[in-house]
């Protein structure tokens, strides 16, 4: 088991946003968290990453047989968890390249192994920014300085090819992407998906999913997961919308 | 720094002064206090001509009638003029026998500088045994600039060598009544650098203190010069980026650059005098003047500084743009942290037809720190065409910092275009968690975010030195966030 979360409860800045979720997921799978605004996808990312504002009140979140709550964030990436960030930050002058770097070595340095020299570095980046089309001219660019919604998004995740991690998260990667970008977006991630590697893809809407083809969909709705099911339960709420949820939310507790 | 550590040191410091390696005072040292015959007895030992006794002694006296500025946006003690000896003999007594007695976090440093264990005696002030290569490729050096005609020496040798140059251009950027520290240079100035570049040479090594043979001890009131002459080019370089210990609390240099027609002078500092303990005990007060003047058509002064050290920054590289289409360049990152205060900026006064100049400020502020910024620009009567772009960016590292932005402009001719831009930011925790979630810690992250903001400056300094101001810069900031 890659990721295990039971019970996970959390608040933000005193109100619970998530209220007992509970999911496995294995080496292998790409699992696909819906949900109308506000139910607490964006927080389940976050809280998976480390972020400070959100507390964790109760449950657990093994990662790798590790708790993985108790480790600070930057741990948790090199651990191998990453995080593609629905509204990814501008650093400005810091260039991709100068930000990649210090990311694989510092999680080359965690796995005690040596630090890449330049050329095979430079090797690496030329190859993974292929994987999403990525022009070369963006690797020395500012990280995400001026660029638009669609190459920010690629951006995140070029970095997540460079640093190859084991569970990765795409926050509403989807948002903002016109469709030529979208397939871009989605063709990466296919092409980074291994045995040994899991993705939790969360997105508002099933037109990402028609590209990542997921191996289970979760349906999220006030801090709790709803319904789980197939990837046919991501086109069933396509098409009934989440008032089918919300309706059917209250028979399910019942 | 915790209680234990600071007793540690103050134990060390105590130790020092009680047992004080006074070992026979040298003959070659004049007893603390200053008036007339002390400057005498000062340029005696110096082997100094008339005319520069009486440079000193008018300057001397000029100073008598000045007041301390109290403008700056800094505090500090009065300092008493009688209790600082004016002339100590170059080869002064090592302060500490070995590195063991020396402040282990200063030591620290040095290692993460990657400096070499002999290089860190020599900047604590241990007693060295083994002779620098430097020294030996410093002579090489010389050697090919000699064959160009370039002049690098002590100021000393070159009042003995070199009289009718210094006669010409000594006070002619800062006049001995310029300013109280100026004033005071001016009658007790130590040593320092002069730089002739000929008509027509292209300087072809970067000129650096580092290079000049007893650089190290050029002593607190500095004094430099350098002239390129029509069509010449230099860039020259001063300081070094490890923390340079010294007991003389009060620096106050001056530099003079004079660019003739279509020369180039491009000065960059690196400035980590020592800052203090945590609470800004033993730092250095840097006052400093350095001014250039773009004499000729066509010249150019570009001043580039790294402020990291001191406990007290005071300086305001300026250019005065007298030649019609000279340009001014003024790029500086200055950091304060812990308890640093720093006022800085520059003066671009334009006066030549077309003048155009350029101002990048970063300031940042960490710490209980105060950082300054302030400039003037001031556009002549006749400076037909002339444009100024000022950018002053200030960045905040935690609460209890401080940054100050004190822009001055007059603005005598209608023609002039003059636009400032200022922002104040703070690292934004969004910018770190995203780092964070790359694998990178938040040290790291801090000083990639800063090494970012500063970029526009860096770029202008020499390569090796850019590196090793980036890596100063992240030192300097450790355990400031977080």
């Amino acid at each position: 088991m890659l990721l295990e979360i039971n019970n996970l409860h959390a608040n933000v800045e005193g109100n619970e946003i998530l209220k007992g979720i509970n999911l496995k997921v294995n080496a292998g799978e790409v699992h696909a968290i819906m949900g109308p605004n506000g139910s607490g996808k964006s927080t389940l990312a976050s809280v998976l990453a480390g972020k400070e504002e959100y507390e964790v009140t109760e449950g657990e979140v093994l990662y790798n047989g590790k708790n993985l709550l108790e480790l600070s964030t930057e741990d948790r990436a090199r651990e191998g968890v990453f995080l593609a960030f629905q509204y990814p930050v501008e650093i400005p002058g810091v260039s991709n390249t100068n930000l990649l770097k210090t990311a694989v070595n510092e999680i080359r340095k965690y796995r005690g192994e040596e630090e890449l020299d330049s050329m095979d570095f430079l090797s690496l980046l030329k190859e993974k920014s292929k994987l999403v089309e990525l022009d070369q001219k963006f690797l020395s660019r500012a990280v995400n300085e001026g660029f638009s919604g669609g190459e920010k998004k690629r951006n995140e995740i070029f970095q997540m090819a460079v640093l190859n991690p084991k569970l990765s998260i795409l926050d509403e990667t989807d948002s903002g992407l016109d469709i030529d970008a979208l397939r871009i977006v989605a063709n990466g991630v296919n092409k980074l998906k291994t045995k040994e590697n899991a993705t939790i893809v969360v997105t508002h809407y099933q037109r990402l999913l028609d590209y990542i083809i997921p191996d289970f969909v979760h349906v999220l709705y006030k801090g709790k997961i709803v319904k789980s099911g197939g990837k046919e339960l991501a086109l069933e709420l396509e098409e009934k919308g989440y008032d089918w949820v919300k309706s059917d939310k209250a028979e399910a507790v019942v | 720094m915790s209680t234990t550590e600071t007793q540690k040191i103050e134990e060390l410091a105590n130790k020092e002064y009680k047992f004080g390696f006074v070992t026979d005072i040298e003959a070659d040292t004049i007893p603390k206090g200053l008036n007339e015959d002390v400057i005498r007895q000062l340029s005696a030992k110096k082997q100094e001509p008339e005319w520069m006794t009486g440079w000193r002694l008018k300057a001397y006296r000029h100073w008598l009638t000045m007041e301390e500025p109290k403008w700056p946006n800094v505090k500090y003690p009065p300092v008493n003029y009688q209790e600082i000896s004016y002339y100590s003999a170059p080869k002064s007594t090592p302060k500490y026998k070995s590195l063991d007695e020396v402040d282990p976090e200063l030591l620290d440093t040095y290692k993460k500088l990657g400096i070499s264990l002999d290089e860190q005696k020599m900047l604590a002030g241990v007693a060295v045994d083994a002779v620098f290569d430097s020294v030996s490729v410093a002579t090489t050096f010389k050697g090919k600039l000699n064959e160009m005609g370039i002049i690098f020496c002590s100021f000393s040798e070159a009042v003995r060598e070199h009289p009718e140059l210094v006669k010409k251009y000594l006070g002619s950027v800062v006049p001995y009544t310029d300013n109280y520290y100026a004033t005071l240079n001016s009658a007790v100035f130590s040593d320092g650098s002069f730089v002739y570049i000929p008509k027509g040479v292209r300087c072809p090594m970067e000129l650096s203190t580092y290079f000049r043979i007893n650089a190290a001890n050029t002593g607190q009131f500095e004094r430099t010069l350098i002239i390129a002459d029509d069509n010449a080019y230099v860039s020259y370089l001063e300081g070094c980026t490890a923390p340079m210990r010294d007991e003389n609390q009060l620096h106050a240099a001056v530099v003079e650059l004079v660019a003739l027609e279509n020369s180039q002078i491009k000065y960059s500092t690196v400035q980590n005098w020592y800052p203090g303990d945590k609470d800004g005990k033993g730092g250095i007060y840097n006052f400093v003047t350095k001014r250039g003047a773009c004499r000729g058509t066509n010249s150019k002064i570009s001043w580039t500084q790294v402020e990291t050290g001191s406990a007290i920054t005071w300086k305001y590289p300026s250019c005065i743009l007298q030649g019609d289409n000279s340009i001014g360049e003024f790029y500086s990152v200055a950091v304060t942290n812990n308890m640093q205060q720093a006022d800085t900026g520059t003066k671009m006064i334009h006066l030549g037809k077309n003048t155009r100049s350029t101002i990048v400020s970063k300031g940042i502020s960490a710490g209980r720190s105060n950082n300054s910024y302030r400039g003037l620009v001031k556009i002549g009567k006749k400076a037909e065409g002339a444009r100024n772009f000022s950018q002053c960016d200030s960045l905040l590292l935690g609460d209890k910092c401080g940054a100050h932005t004190f822009p001055y402009l007059e603005i005598n001719n209608p023609t002039a275009q003059v636009e400032h831009e200022a922002t104040t930011s703070k690292i934004g925790e969004d910018q770190i968690f995203y780092l964070n979630q790359r694998g990178i810690s938040t040290e790291d992250a801090v000083s990639l975010i800063v090494n970012g903001y500063c970029k526009e400056v860096f770029k202008e300094l020499p390569m090796e030195f850019a590196v090793e101001a980036q890596k100063l810069l992240s030192i300097s900031l450790e355990g400031s966030v977080g």
